[in-house]
C-alpha cells in the first residue's frame, strides 16, 4: 500500500516534470516593444490576444514605454541580446536602425515585395530595399480639420471646403472681450502641434511651391509659394476679429477639446482622445482646398519589424506575429481602437470606411497625402516654430524669416545626408 | 593568512581602512569617475547611439564655438544663475531674520516656507505654467484683465519668459535656504547680542558687524548650493515649455536642456558630450571662484 502510494507519486512527479519540460519545449516567447500611447496599447493587447489564440504555442509580451526613453531603450537593449524581437519604430528612423545593424529584412517567401507593392498604399515602398522590406505598418495617419458643431452652428456657419471659406468661418467664430483680449478662436493655430505638418506639405503646395526636392534632401520652400504660405499661415492671426490666436490656451488640442476653437487641424490619432471628450460635438472635414480646388495632405505611420534578436524558432514566431500585425483583420481592429487608418487600400477604402464620417476624410486624405522624410523630426519642426516666432515675437518680415528657417534646415539635411 | 599575520599593526590597520573603504571606492569609479571619463572621451568622438563611434578630434567644439544657439544659452545659464542665486538669498535671509524672531506660530510659518521645496518641480511647473497663460485660462491675466489691465506676455515673449520660469524656481529653493539661515542665525553665540545691546548699538550695526560676518559660512554654503543648482536649471524649464523646448526663439534655454535635447533629439552624442564637458568645466570655475572670493582667511 505505502510501496503503491510512492510510486503513484513518483509517477506523478514525472510526469508533471515531462510535462514541464515538453510544454517549454513547445512554447515560444516573443517580446514585443512599442512606446506609450493608450490607444495603440490597447489595440495591440487585443491583436495579441487573438495571435495567442490562433497560435496557442506562441506568447507575445508587449513592453512599453514613454516615447522620450523608447529610442534609448531600444538602442542599448538589442546589442545587449535583450529586448524585443519585434519592435515598432516610426518610418522616420529606418535608416538608422538599418545602419545600426538593428533589424534584419523580412523574409521574401513570406512578404514578397511585387504583393506588397500591389496591396499597399504607395508610401510604404520607402521601407523598400531591393526586393525586400524591412519593415511594414499596420496603420497610417493622415491630417483633417476637426470642427465643433455647436460653434459652427452659433456663428451660422457651414464646415469650409476652401482656405478662403476657412478663414471666413474662423473669424465669424472668434470671440474678444471687450478689452480686445481673444476669448474665444475660430481656428487653433501652432507650428509646435500638427501645423508644421500642415504648412510645409499642404500650404506650401497649395501656394504653388514644391517645399522639398532631391528626395527631400533639398529644401525648396524659399520661394515666392513658400513666403505667399507663410504669410497666409501667420496672417491668420491678423484682423478684426482675427481667425486665430497663438499660443491660445497653450495647446492647440487643448483648445479644441475645451470647447474653445471652432476648427482644429489635426491627424487621425487624435479621433480616440476627442471620443472621449463629453459635451463635445465635433466633425472632421478633409483639409480645405486652395482657390482651384487643389488639395493636398501629410501622412506618416508607424512600422513594425523584426530585431537582430530574434534567431531560430523565435525568428519563425516573429514572422508569424508579424504576419498577423499586417493582415486585414488587424488593420480593422486598429482603425476600430486607435483611429489609425489600414495601411492597405483594400481594406481602408471599404464603403463602409471610405464613408464613415469620421474616417472618411482621412482616408480620402491618404489619396493625395505626401509623405516628408525627416532626417531630424523634432529639429524641422524646430526651425519653423522659430520662423513664425521671428515674425510674431520679433516683427521679422516673411521673407527674412523664411530664408533663416531653409538655411537652417538645409544645413540640417546636408549634415545628416553627409554621414549617412 | 601568513602574510597578513607579518604586518605591523598599523599596516593592519590600514589594510583595514582600505578593506571597509573598497566599497564606496568601487562605488565612485564606477558610477561617478568611469562614466565621467567616457563622457569626455565621447566629446572627441561622433556617435548617434545606434552605430559606431568614430573619431572626430576637436570638431564637436568647434561646432560648439561656431553655434549661436549655444552662445544664446550660455548667456541664459548665467541669467539664471546672476538673477536667482542674489534675488533666493536676499528673500531667503529677510524671511529667516523675521521667523527667527517670531514667536506666533513659529513652526506652521515655517512649514508653510518648506512646503514647495517638497514638492514635485514637475507639478509645480505645470501648475506655474497655466497661471501664466493669456487670457482665458491664466490665473494672473484673467486678473489683470478683470480689473482693467492689458495681458502681459507672460512666457510667450522672449524678454519675460526666463524671469517668468524662474519665479517659481525661486520661490521653490526658499524653503531650504531658509531652514539653513535659521540654523546658521540659531548658532551664533547669544552673549553677542547681549553685549551689542549694553552698548547701545544699533540694530543695523547690530546686523552689518554682528549677523552676517558670523553667518558667513552659512552663506558661503548656500551661495555655492544655489548657484549649482541655477546653472544646472532643467526641470522648471522643460516643463514650462513642453511645446516648444526652452523657447520662445532659445530665450529660456539652459545649457542642460541643449545638452538633453542634443543628445536625446538630435541623437548627436558627441555634441552632447562637447557641451557636459563645458558646463563642468564651468561649474567647476564658478565653485571654486566662490570658494576663493567667500572663504574665511
Amino acid at each position: 500500500m505505502r510501496l503503491n502510494r510512492l510510486k503513484t507519486m513518483a509517477f506523478a512527479t514525472t510526469a508533471s516534470a515531462a510535462m514541464l519540460i515538453g510544454s517549454t519545449a513547445s512554447a515560444v516567447e516573443i517580446e514585443y516593444w512599442q512606446y506609450f500611447f493608450d490607444a495603440r496599447v490597447k489595440a495591440m493587447e487585443q491583436l495579441i490576444d487573438n495571435f495567442q489564440a490562433e497560435n496557442p504555442d506562441i506568447t507575445v509580451t508587449m513592453t512599453h514605454f514613454p516615447y522620450a526613453d523608447y529610442r534609448t531603450k531600444v538602442a542599448a537593449a538589442i546589442p545587449a541580446g535583450e529586448g524585443p524581437d519585434v519592435v515598432q519604430l516610426f518610418y522616420g528612423w529606418l535608416n538608422d536602425y538599418v545602419a545600426a545593424d538593428l533589424i534584419q529584412p523580412l523574409p521574401a517567401d513570406t512578404f514578397p515585395a511585387d504583393e506588397i507593392d500591389a496591396e499597399f498604399f504607395p508610401m510604404v515602398q520607402a521601407m523598400k530595399e531591393g526586393d525586400q522590406y524591412w519593415a511594414l505598418p499596420t496603420a497610417v495617419r493622415s491630417l483633417a480639420l476637426f470642427y465643433n458643431e455647436r460653434l459652427l452652428e452659433e456663428a451660422g456657419v457651414e464646415p469650409p471646403e476652401t482656405l478662403d471659406e476657412m478663414i471666413e468661418a474662423a473669424r465669424a467664430m472668434t470671440k474678444v472681450d471687450g478689452a480686445g483680449n481673444v476669448t474665444q478662436v475660430g481656428m487653433t493655430a501652432g507650428m509646435t502641434a500638427q501645423d508644421h505638418h500642415w504648412w510645409r506639405e499642404v500650404l506650401v503646395r497649395q501656394f504653388g511651391g514644391e517645399p522639398y526636392l532631391d528626395d527631400y534632401q533639398t529644401v525648396n520652400y524659399n520661394t515666392p509659394a513658400g513666403e505667399a504660405a507663410l504669410d497666409f499661415y501667420v496672417g491668420m492671426a491678423d484682423g478684426d476679429p482675427p481667425a486665430t490666436a497663438f499660443g491660445f490656451m497653450d495647446e492647440p488640442q487643448a483648445a479644441f477639446k475645451a470647447g474653445r476653437a471652432g476648427m482644429h487641424i489635426d491627424g487621425s490619432f487624435r479621433i480616440g482622445s476627442l471620443e472621449d471628450t463629453r459635451g463635445l460635438k465635433w466633425g472632421v472635414t478633409e483639409l480645405p482646398a486652395n482657390a482651384e480646388g487643389m488639395r493636398s495632405n501629410y501622412s506618416s505611420y508607424w512600422v513594425n519589424a523584426i530585431t537582430t534578436k530574434a534567431e531560430g524558432e523565435k525568428y519563425d514566431a516573429a514572422v508569424k506575429f508579424m504576419e498577423y500585425v499586417t493582415s486585414d483583420e488587424a488593420m480593422q481592429i486598429w482603425l476600430d481602437v486607435v483611429g489609425e487608418l489600414p495601411a492597405k487600400p483594400s481594406v481602408g477604402m471599404t464603403e463602409d470606411n471610405a464613408n464613415d464620417p469620421v474616417f472618411g476624410p482621412f482616408i480620402r486624405g491618404l489619396e493625395y497625402a505626401n509623405t516628408t522624410k525627416f532626417a531630424n523630426e523634432s529639429a524641422q519642426r524646430q526651425i519653423l516654430v522659430e520662423m513664425v516666432e521671428r515674425m510674431t515675437l520679433q516683427d521679422m518680415s516673411a521673407s527674412e524669416s523664411l530664408a533663416i528657417a531653409a538655411e537652417a534646415e538645409q544645413k540640417l539635411l546636408d549634415e545628416y545626408y553627409a554621414d549617412n | 593568512m601568513q602574510l597578513y599575520r607579518n604586518l605591523t599593526i598599523r599596516q593592519k590597520q590600514i589594510v583595514w581602512a582600505w578593506a571597509f573603504l573598497a566599497l564606496p571606492v568601487v562605488f565612485y569609479t564606477v558610477i561617478r569617475f568611469y562614466p565621467t571619463a567616457n563622457a569626455v572621451l565621447i566629446s572627441f568622438q561622433d556617435w548617434n547611439l545606434l552605430g559606431d563611434r568614430t573619431w572626430a578630434g576637436l570638431d564637436n567644439y568647434a561646432k560648439l564655438v561656431a553655434d549661436p544657439v549655444f552662445w544664446q544659452v550660455f548667456r541664459n545659464t548665467f541669467a539664471y544663475l546672476i538673477l536667482g542665486t542674489p534675488i533666493s538669498l536676499v528673500i531667503s535671509f529677510i524671511v529667516a531674520y523675521h521667523l527667527d524672531k517670531t514667536r506666533f506660530m513659529h513652526g506652521f510659518l515655517r512649514m508653510l516656507y518648506f512646503l514647495p521645496f517638497m514638492t514635485s518641480a514637475v507639478a509645480m511647473a505645470w501648475v506655474w505654467r497655466w497661471f501664466y497663460q493669456p487670457v482665458p485660462i491664466g490665473l494672473f491675466n484673467n486678473a489683470l484683465a478683470s480689473i482693467g489691465i492689458p495681458q502681459i506676455n507672460f512666457l510667450n515673449s522672449t524678454t519675460n519668459a526666463l524671469p517668468a520660469i524662474l519665479a517659481p524656481a525661486v520661490w521653490a529653493g526658499l524653503g531650504f535656504q531658509i531652514i539653513i539661515f535659521m540654523a546658521g542665525l540659531r548658532a551664533i553665540p547669544r552673549s553677542y547680542y547681549e553685549a551689542a545691546r549694553i552698548d547701545g548699538v544699533s540694530t543695523w550695526t547690530v546686523l552689518w558687524e554682528i549677523t552676517l560676518p558670523l553667518l558667513k559660512p552659512t552663506i558661503v554654503f548656500l551661495v555655492v548650493f544655489s548657484s549649482i543648482g541655477f546653472l544646472r536649471i532643467f526641470d522648471h524649464v522643460f516643463n514650462m515649455t513642453t511645446n516648444n523646448p526652452g523657447g520662445p526663439l532659445n530665450s529660456t534655454k539652459p545649457l542642460v536642456l541643449m545638452i538633453y535635447q542634443t543628445a536625446f533629439n538630435s541623437f548627436d552624442m558627441g555634441y552632447a558630450a562637447a557641451q557636459t564637458v563645458v558646463l563642468f568645466l564651468v561649474l567647476l570655475g564658478v565653485s571654486l571662484l566662490q570658494l576663493r572670493i567667500l572663504r574665511d582667511r
